[in-house]
């Protein structure tokens, strides 16, 4: 008996009950369409929120100074004093970065005219904006001359320039005040919206360092470094680079602690990603059960089918079907019934993560993976729950089976 | 006996029903030549129903030969029975054992599905046949329901022709059918085995249909009572014809 008359054979016992064997598929469509929609949902979650952080430069290491024990007293890792001048200009010889910017930050209120808004002024090197990967909307950067003059100029974020310019003029050549210190405005940042944790990038002025330092907190040492990698896939060497190069700066013997931390992109990335990924695996496991709930259903109608249908295999029998041809006829049923399932599942799955982008505007993946592992479960569901039925019905003695009532 | 199709030689076949055992039949022996036409007749218990699913390769014997077209069924397996009742068996049923919601030639067809060397088309070119040799020709895509009683098991004579067996075995055939149609069918059954030379076994418990084969076997008990030539086979042809015409056919 060849395989082809036989999925002739189930074929056409699907179309003798048409509705039975849609409804039978409802299950595995379901499930099919609920794994594929919800992994989505979690991969598409977790990908937006991998670009939020590349957004931030994906080869960004920040560098800034460890909490550590002083004398007996915990101290925050901002007023620990450990990264300076000399440990810039070491990382500044690093293999494998390509540029480094410390960053001091005072918290304050910018002062035009009668507006006035509260923002933090972050002092940084001209190569922040690289590091950072954060384009000039309007105007011209600070250079390294006006650090060197520690030069009172600033750059403007977006929610800055909204609050103390809300008429819409033109900020640069402004001159603005944070506290009593006048700054100039040479420049304008492009907007870079929300980061994934919620806060306002936009509301930020940024000026040389040097001039930050100097002028308003009067002081000495960074509270970050940011350094950015020659390239994505070397921000662990570079990473293991710098830790290096501040243990010699810093003069630590070997086994003694870092005074400082290192962190990338990657490993924020990774810290998030992880949250997104349990989601995801909550989700698909959530889906998986529909799908599994799905192939007792399958089990569930063969069963019925079998008894049902007991005459029928007797007659089959009769005229000459071995047990394996029965086997395989049940059997193949319940696969056909399941891969049709699993098609329909998948289209159904697709249409839903759609509808989900355009309605709820989540973002979503449709992941390759999810597609084909959820139709070979739905396929293997088939062969798994549908054998036991297949399996009573081969077993069947045709002189019992013709003359069940 | 050179053109002897069946041969059944001191048959036994016990079962095992709790801890006693039930003799269906106690040592019966006879043989059937190509071309007969033949009724197994015996109340019930006689020991005719174990006798059939013997002859159909359904059923085993305990002890006993039974050798159908030169092949003794004894030493067959499972798969080995299944493909005998395929080639060398038709089966007629007294319920007609259709397939519910499949066309007239699609359940001809079945038996042939079963059997590899048949393509597709010589499949539906020798269910055609089958069905035109049933007159049946105009009835190709009607199923069962759309089909009367007569009809219904018209097509499962067909059924039972389409792989050229060298027995039609039949299990009351006519018990589901008003006297008319019962004749029909019997009509139909002289004619395969005059025209055809098909080899017929019928199985039945009335007399009358008894009347239109060449012999009948009477069992009683499980063992052979009588078997005798019916020297006065009846015509069913004939018998139809002095039936008072009525409409509803």
């Amino acid at each position: 008996m060849s395989i082809l008359n036989l999925i002739q054979i189930a074929l056409k016992a699907m179309q003798r009950n048409k509705l039975r064997a849609f409804l039978t598929m409802l299950g595995i469509i379901i499930g099919v369409g609920a794994v594929i929609a919800m992994v989505a949902i979690g991969q598409g979650s977790k990908k937006s929120i991998q670009d939020q952080i590349a957004g931030m430069g994906s080869n960004m290491i920040t560098i800034r100074p460890n909490s550590n024990v002083s004398g007996g007293v915990r101290l925050d890792a901002t007023s620990v004093q450990s990264l300076d001048a000399d440990d810039v200009k070491a990382l500044q010889r690093a293999q494998y970065l390509n540029a480094v910017s410390p960053a001091v930050t005072a918290r304050g209120q910018v002062i035009y005219s009668s507006n006035n808004w509260s923002t933090s002024l972050q002092g940084v090197s001209p190569e922040y904006l690289s590091i950072r990967d954060w384009p000039l909307k309007d105007g011209i950067s600070f250079t390294q001359k006006d650090v060197t003059s520690s030069a009172k100029v600033c750059l403007l974020g977006q929610t800055v320039i909204a609050n103390l310019f809300p008429n819409g003029d033109d900020p640069i050549g402004k001159i603005i005040r944070f506290k009593t210190i006048p700054l100039k405005v040479i420049g304008t940042l492009s907007g870079k919206g929300e980061n994934a944790f919620g806060q306002d990038q936009d509301d930020i002025v940024l000026a040389p360092y040097t001039t930050v330092m100097k002028r308003i907190t009067a002081t000495i040492y960074f509270q970050n470094i940011y350094a950015s990698a020659i390239d994505q896939n070397s921000t662990d060497l570079a990473s293991a680079e710098v830790s290096q190069i501040l243990r010699e700066s810093h003069k630590l013997k070997p086994g003694e602690d870092d005074d400082f931390a290192v962190r990338t992109q990657e490993e924020l990335i990774s810290t998030f990603s992880s949250t997104s990924q349990l989601l995801t695996v909550l989700l698909a496991v959530i889906a998986g059960i529909s799908l599994v709930v799905g192939g007792i259903g399958i089990m569930n109608i063969m069963y019925v089918s079998v008894t049902e249908r007991t005459r029928e295999i007797g007659l089959r029998m009769a005229i000459g079907a071995r047990g394996r041809d029965i086997l395989m006829q049940f059997l193949i049923e319940a696969v056909l019934i399941s891969i049709t399932g699993g098609l329909i599942g998948i289209a159904f799955g697709f249409i839903s993560t759609k509808l989900v982008t355009l309605f709820l505007k989540w973002p979503t993946l449709v992941t390759e993976s999810s597609v084909v592992i959820s139709f070979i479960v739905c396929v293997v569901t088939g062969v798994f729950f549908g054998y036991y039925p297949a399996q009573k019905a081969s077993m069947l003695d045709p002189i019992d089976a013709l003359r069940y009532e | 006996m050179a053109n002897s199709i069946l041969e059944i030689k001191d048959l036994k076949r016990e079962f095992i029903v709790g801890s006693e055992t039930v003799r269906a039949l106690k040592g019966v022996s006879f043989n059937i030549n190509a071309g007969e036409f033949v009724t197994i007749m015996g109340s019930s218990g006689s020991g005719k129903t174990t006798m059939l699913n013997i002859l159909g390769c359904l059923d085993k014997p305990t002890d006993g030969d039974y050798i159908l077209d030169g092949t003794n069924v004894k030493t067959l397996g499972k798969n080995e029975l299944a493909r005998l009742r395929n080639r060398k068996i038709g089966f007629v049923f007294q319920s007609y054992n259709l397939l519910p919601r499949t066309t007239a030639l699609e359940n001809v067809e079945l038996p042939l599905l079963y059997n590899s060397e048949i393509s597709a088309k010589d499949r539906y070119d020798r269910a055609k046949q089958a069905l035109e040799a049933v007159k049946l020709a105009d009835r190709f895509d009607h199923t069962p329901a759309q089909l009367s009683g007569g009809q219904q098991q018209r097509v499962a004579i067909a059924r039972a022709l389409v792989n050229e067996p060298v027995m039609i075995l039949a299990d009351e055939a006519t018990g589901n059918l008003d006297s008319r149609t019962s004749y029909e069918i019997m009509a139909l059954m002289q004619e395969l085995n005059q025209h055809k030379n098909m080899t017929i076994v019928f199985v039945t418990h009335e007399p009358d249909i008894a009347s239109f084969s060449a012999r009948t076997i009477m069992l009683r008990d499980g063992k052979l009572m009588s078997d005798t030539a019916n020297n006065n086979i009846r015509s069913a042809k004939d018998v139809l014809q002095s039936l008072p015409k009525t409409n509803d056919y």
